[in-house]
C-alpha cells in the first residue's frame, strides 16, 4: 500500500529530504488568519509534536494537510506531491492518515468492522459491493488488534469500548492503512495514567515504517515520545527544536508563562 | 462471522416467510379484486424497500421517491398507451395513431420523447434507467457539495414538486391531472382480465423478493456496513479514503431503481399512472411505511407497507375522516415512540422469547440497529 | 413575446405584475419569518407551518363573523382584533406542541419533519371536521376595499397595500426582537452555543418553547394577513409550504435579511413569468431556477463563509 508518489517526478536534483514539506502555508476564515505564512518539514521515521496555546491553529493544521480545510495560500509537500489540491481521499490514498480529536468511530459497528472498513481495499462503489472478508483480512485485523490491545474485544460493538480503548480502535484504524505519516489529534485526552504509558509505548513502537505528527497537551506524554516540537502560537511557528531547547527558550515561556 | 455470508439462517428464514405470505397465502386466501389491491400496495413496498437501504442504512432521507416511482410508471404507462392508441382504435381522432389527450390537447405528432415507448426492449430499458439517470443527477449535483441531511429533503420534495406540476400543466403531452388512462395489452397480451391480473401479481412478487435479495447483498457487503459508518461519522469514512459522494449517490440510486420498478409494475397492474402518484403527498406517504415497518429492516418495508395500506383502505371505507387523523397519528407514534418500527418491536419483544423457545441464541447482526437512528 | 405589447403597456404590465408580486412576496415573507426562525434558529423542520397559518386564518374568519353579528359599528377595526387572537392561538398551539412532541426530538430534525408532517394531516383533518370542507372567506372591512389608480392603466388594490404595510411592521418588530432584545440576545446565544448557554443562566428549555411560540405566532398572523387576498380552507396552508421553505433556505437559513431577499427575488420571479407564461411553467421555472441554484450555492444565497 506504499503509495508512491504518481505524479510527483522525482528528479535526482530534488529528492525529497523531507516526508513532508509546508511552506508558506495560510488560511483565513472572513479575514481571520487562523494560520498565517506557517512553515515547518518533517523528516522520515520522526514524531513530531505540535504544541501551543489554545486557538494556536493546531487543529486546523492537521485540517489543511488532510484536506478537510482548503488553504487559501501555500503549499504542503508530501514526498514532492502537493496536496492541496487534492481531494480527502486521494490524500488518504497517497499515504496519509489522521486521528481526530474525539474518537471518531463507528459505535454500531464491532470492532472488527471498524477496522475492516479501514482497510486499504474495496474503497471504490463496485469494489465494496464485491469486497470479499478473506484470510488476508483477517489475519491483518486480527494483527492491528493486537498492537492496540483489543484482541479481546474483536467482535464487541464499539459502543461499549471505554474512552481509551476507543482512542485506540482509532489510532489502530489508521495503522491498518498502513499510512506513511500519522496525524494524531490528542491521542491519549481521556486516558488514565497506565494507558498513557501503553500509548506511548504502542506509538514508539509502530514508529518504524513511519512518520507521526501529534498535537499534544500533556508534557510528561510529550517528553516520552518527541523527537522535535514545534510551538505553534497565533498560527504561527514560535519555536521549534528538541524538548530541551524548546522549553528553555524564552519566547515559549513568555507565551505559556508570561501573560 | 455469520454478518459476512449472503444471508444468516434468521434472515433466510424471515424470506421464506415473507415470499411464503406473498406467494401463497394471501394468492390463497383473498379474491381477485382484493388480491390486485395487494399487488398495488406491493409496489409501493418497491420504495419501502429503496428507503430502507437509502434512509435506514445511509441516512440519506429523500422525500421524493415518488418522483422515481412516478417516472418508472410513466415510461411503462407511455409504452401502454402508445400499443392502446394504434390507428385503429384511434381512428375517429383528428390526428389518428397518437394517444387521445393529446388529440384533444391538439397536437398532431407524437413528441419526440415518447419515441422510443414504441418498443418494449427500450422500454424495459428506460424504466430503470431514466429514473436512475435523474437520480444520478440529483445525487451527483447535491452530495458532491456535501448537502445532506434536512437540506436534502427539502430539495428533493421541492423536486417531486416540480415535477408534478410540470405534468398537470403539460397536458399534451403527459395526459395532465388524469394521467396517462385506459391501458390495454402489453405486447398485444390484454392485462386487463382477471388471468392476466393474476400472473402480473406473481411477477411484482416475484421482482420484489428479487429486489429483497439484492438489498441484503448490498446490506452485507462491504458497501452495507460503509452505509452505517458514513451515516454515523461521516468525515471518519472520508479520512479512511473513501469518496463519501460516491457511496450515497449508489445508494440513491438504488433506491430510485427500486421505487422505479415499482412504479412500472403499477401502472400495469393498476392500468393507468398519473401525478397524484409523484408529488410531495404520496412521497412523504411512502416514508412512512418504511417508518412503520422499521427503517433499517429490509422485511420490515413490505410487512409496513401491507400493514398502512390494509388500514387505510379499511378506514378509508368505513371512517374517511379518521383516515387522515389515524395517519397523521401514525406519524407521529413512530417517531416518537417506535423509532425503528415493527422490526424494532419485535426484536425486543418476539425474538427474545422466541430465542429461549429454540435455546438459540439471537442473529448477531441484529445487534448493529441503533436506537432511533440519528441521521444528522 | 414582447412584440405583441407597446412600450408603454409592458411598463404597465411589469407595474402591475409586480405588484402582484409584492402581495405574493407579503405572503412569502410572513410565512418565512416564523419558519426562518424555527428553522433558522432551531434547526426544526416544521412542516405544519402552515396549518398553524390557517388556523390564524380560521380566527379571523370567526372573528369577522363576531363583529358582523354582535359589534356591526366596530367591524372596521375588527382586524387588529383578529390579529391579535391569530397571533396567541397559533403561539399557544406552538407552544403546546413544542412541549408535546419537538423537545423530544431536537438531535433528531429528519425526524422533526416526519412528525410535523403528521401534525399537520391531524390539523387538516380537525379543520375540516369542525370548520367544514368548503373555503370561507371573510368580508372585508369598507376602508380596505377598492383601488387606488395611479395612472391610467395602473391601479393597486387597497388591501395589497394593507397586507404589504403591515407586513413592513411585523418584520421590523421580528428584526428588532431578535437583534435588539434581551431575549433574542439569548436565543442566538442558545443556538450558537446550547451547553455555554445553559451555563451561564439562560433557561435553554424556555427560551427553545418561545422561540417555537413565538415562529407560530408570526405563522398565525400570517394566515390574518392572507384573508385580505385570499380564501381559507383545511388545506391552504400545504400550498405555500414547499416555496416557503425554498425561501428560507435559498436565503441562508440563519439570515432575516437573507429571507427577505430571497423572498422578493422569487415571488417577483415568479409573477413577472406568470404573466408570459403559463401559471405552472412560471411556477415550474422559478422552482427551478431556485433548487438549480441551491445545487451550485448548498449554503444559500446570503451567508458568510465560516470554518466547520
Amino acid at each position: 500500500m506504499n503509495a508512491a508518489p504518481v505524479n510527483g517526478v522525482i528528479s535526482d536534483q530534488m529528492a525529497p529530504d523531507f516526508l513532508l514539506a509546508v511552506e508558506g502555508l495560510t488560511v483565513s476564515f472572513d479575514g481571520f488568519k487562523a494560520v498565517n505564512d506557517l512553515s515547518f518539514y518533517v523528516d522520515e521515521h520522526e514524531i513530531r509534536v505540535i504544541v501551543g496555546p489554545n486557538g494556536a491553529g493546531k487543529t486546523t493544521v492537521l485540517d489543511l494537510i488532510c484536506g478537510k480545510t482548503k488553504a487559501t495560500s501555500g503549499s504542503i509537500k508530501f514526498r514532492n506531491q502537493e496536496l492541496t489540491r487534492m481531494s480527502e481521499s486521494s490524500i488518504v490514498k497517497a499515504g496519509v492518515g489522521r486521528k481526530f480529536q474525539n474518537p471518531s468511530i463507528y459505535d454500531d459497528l464491532t470492532v472488527f468492522e471498524n477496522l475492516e472498513i479501514s482497510y486499504p481495499k474495496g474503497r471504490s462503489v463496485f469494489g465494496a459491493l464485491t469486497f470479499r472478508r478473506d484470510a488476508a483480512v483477517k489475519e491483518r485485523v486480527q494483527e492491528v488488534a493486537e498492537m492496540i490491545f483489543l484482541e479481546n474485544k474483536l467482535f464487541e460493538r464499539a459502543e461499549f469500548l471505554s474512552h481509551g480503548q476507543k482512542q485506540w480502535l482509532e489510532i489502530g484504524m489508521l495503522l491498518i492503512q498502513d499510512p506513511d505519516l500519522l496525524m494524531l489529534d490528542e491521542p491519549v485526552a481521556g486516558m488514565s495514567v497506565s494507558e498513557r504509558v501503553k500509548t506511548a509505548e504502542l506509538l514508539n513502537k509502530i514508529i518504524a515504517n513511519r512518520s507521526i505528527i501529534v498535537i499534544e497537551h500533556d508534557m510528561k506524554f510529550v517528553e516520552d515520545i518527541a523527537h522535535k516540537v514545534t510551538v505553534l502560537h497565533q498560527g504561527k511557528v514560535l519555536s521549534e527544536g528538541t524538548m530541551d531547547r524548546v522549553k528553555n527558550d524564552p519566547k515559549v515561556v513568555e507565551v505559556y508563562l508570561g501573560h | 462471522m455469520k454478518s459476512t455470508a449472503f444471508l444468516s439462517r434468521s434472515e433466510w428464514i424471515g424470506v421464506a416467510i415473507v415470499a411464503a405470505l406473498i406467494l401463497v397465502v394471501l394468492p390463497l386466501s383473498v379474491d381477485g379484486f382484493r388480491l390486485n389491491l395487494v399487488g398495488k400496495y406491493l409496489t409501493y413496498a418497491f420504495v419501502a424497500l429503496g428507503l430502507v437501504m437509502c434512509w435506514g442504512y445511509g441516512g440519506i432521507l429523500s422525500l421524493g421517491q415518488g418522483i422515481f416511482f412516478g417516472l418508472g410508471g410513466y415510461c411503462m404507462a407511455m409504452f401502454l398507451k402508445l400499443e392502446a392508441s394504434s390507428v385503429e382504435n384511434t381512428k375517429i381522432q383528428s390526428t389518428p395513431g397518437i394517444p387521445d389527450f393529446m388529440d384533444w390537447n391538439q397536437i398532431t405528432a407524437l413528441p419526440w420523447f415518447w419515441e422510443p415507448f414504441r418498443s418494449l426492449p427500450m422500454t424495459i430499458i428506460l424504466v430503470i434507467a431514466v429514473p436512475v439517470f435523474f437520480a444520478f443527477i440529483i445525487g451527483f449535483a447535491m452530495f458532491t457539495r456535501r448537502v445532506g441531511g434536512t437540506y436534502f429533503a427539502i430539495i428533493t420534495q421541492a423536486i417531486a414538486a416540480i415535477l408534478t406540476i410540470l405534468i398537470v400543466g403539460q397536458q399534451g403531452y403527459t395526459g395532465g391531472i388524469n394521467g396517462i388512462t385506459d391501458l390495454r395489452t402489453l405486447n398485444g397480451w390484454d392485462i386487463r382480465t382477471d388471468d392476466a391480473k393474476y400472473i402480473l401479481y406473481f411477477v411484482n412478487a416475484g421482482l420484489l423478493l428479487g429486489c429483497v435479495l439484492i438489498a441484503y447483498f448490498v446490506k452485507h457487503s462491504k458497501l452495507g456496513r460503509i452505509l452505517v459508518a458514513m451515516r454515523e461519522k461521516e468525515d471518519r469514512v472520508r479520512f479512511s479514503g473513501y469518496s463519501v459522494a460516491g457511496f450515497k449517490i449508489f445508494v440513491f440510486c438504488l433506491a430510485a431503481g427500486f421505487s422505479a420498478i415499482g412504479g412500472a409494475m403499477f401502472a400495469l397492474q393498476v392500468g393507468f399512472m398519473s401525478p397524484s402518484f409523484v408529488g410531495i403527498v404520496p412521497s412523504i406517504e411512502m416514508v412512512i411505511y418504511t417508518a412503520v415497518g422499521g427503517r433499517l429492516s429490509i422485511l420490515g418495508a413490505i410487512y409496513g407497507t401491507l400493514l398502512v395500506n390494509w388500514a387505510k383502505t379499511s378506514f378509508s371505507e368505513s371512517f374517511p375522516e379518521l383516515w387522515l387523523l389515524g395517519l397523521g397519528g401514525l406519524f407521529i407514534a413512530v417517531v416518537l415512540a417506535f423509532p425503528n418500527g415493527l422490526a424494532g418491536l419485535y426484536q425486543s419483544y418476539v425474538e427474545p422469547r422466541l430465542g429461549k423457545l429454540t435455546g438459540k441464541k439471537s442473529d448477531e447482526t441484529n445487534g448493529a440497529l441503533p436506537q432511533g437512528s440519528p441521521a444528522e | 413575446m414582447f412584440s405583441d405589447y407597446s412600450l408603454a403597456e409592458l411598463g404597465s404590465i411589469f407595474v402591475m405584475q409586480g405588484f402582484a408580486g409584492l402581495i405574493l412576496f407579503s405572503v412569502f415573507v410572513l410565512m418565512a419569518l416564523g419558519l426562518a426562525i424555527i428553522f433558522g434558529q432551531m434547526g426544526v423542520i416544521n412542516m405544519a407551518h402552515g396549518e398553524f397559518m390557517i388556523l390564524g386564518a380560521y380566527v379571523t374568519y370567526f372573528t369577522s363573523q363576531f363583529f358582523l353579528n354582535y359589534l356591526p359599528s366596530l367591524f372596521g377595526g375588527y382586524f387588529f382584533v383578529a390579529m391579535g387572537l391569530a397571533f396567541l392561538a397559533s403561539g399557544a398551539l406552538g407552544m403546546f406542541i413544542e412541549w408535546a412532541m419537538i423537545r423530544h426530538l431536537y438531535k433528531r430534525p429528519l425526524d422533526t419533519l416526519l412528525a410535523t408532517w403528521g401534525l399537520s394531516l391531524i390539523l387538516q383533518q380537525l379543520y375540516r371536521s369542525f370548520f367544514g370542507p368548503r373555503e370561507v372567506g371573510v368580508e372585508l372591512p369598507e376602508w380596505m376595499m377598492g383601488s387606488i389608480a395611479l395612472t391610467d392603466s395602473v391601479e393597486v388594490q387597497i388591501n395589497g397595500l394593507f397586507v404589504m404595510g403591515l407586513t413592513t411592521v411585523i418584520t421590523i418588530v421580528v428584526a428588532l426582537l431578535m437583534y435588539r432584545s434581551r431575549w433574542g440576545k439569548q436565543v442566538r446565544a442558545v443556538v450558537q452555543n446550547r451547553i455555554m448557554a445553559g451555563a451561564v443562566g439562560i433557561n435553554t428549555e424556555k427560551v427553545d418553547r418561545y422561540t417555537f411560540a413565538l415562529g407560530c405566532g408570526i405563522a398565525g398572523v400570517a394566515g390574518s394577513a392572507f384573508t385580505m387576498i385570499g380564501s381559507t380552507g383545511p388545506t391552504s396552508g400545504q400550498l405555500y409550504i414547499v416555496d416557503t421553505f425554498l425561501v428560507v433556505v435559498f436565503g441562508g437559513a440563519a439570515s432575516l435579511l437573507g429571507t427577505i431577499a430571497s423572498a422578493f427575488t422569487i415571488s417577483q420571479a415568479q409573477s413577472t413569468m406568470e404573466f408570459f407564461l403559463s401559471g405552472s411553467m412560471a411556477k415550474v421555472l422559478t422552482l427551478l431556477g431556485v433548487v438549480g441554484i441551491l445545487m451550485l450555492r448548498p449554503q444559500g444565497l446570503f451567508t458568510l463563509k465560516v470554518r466547520r
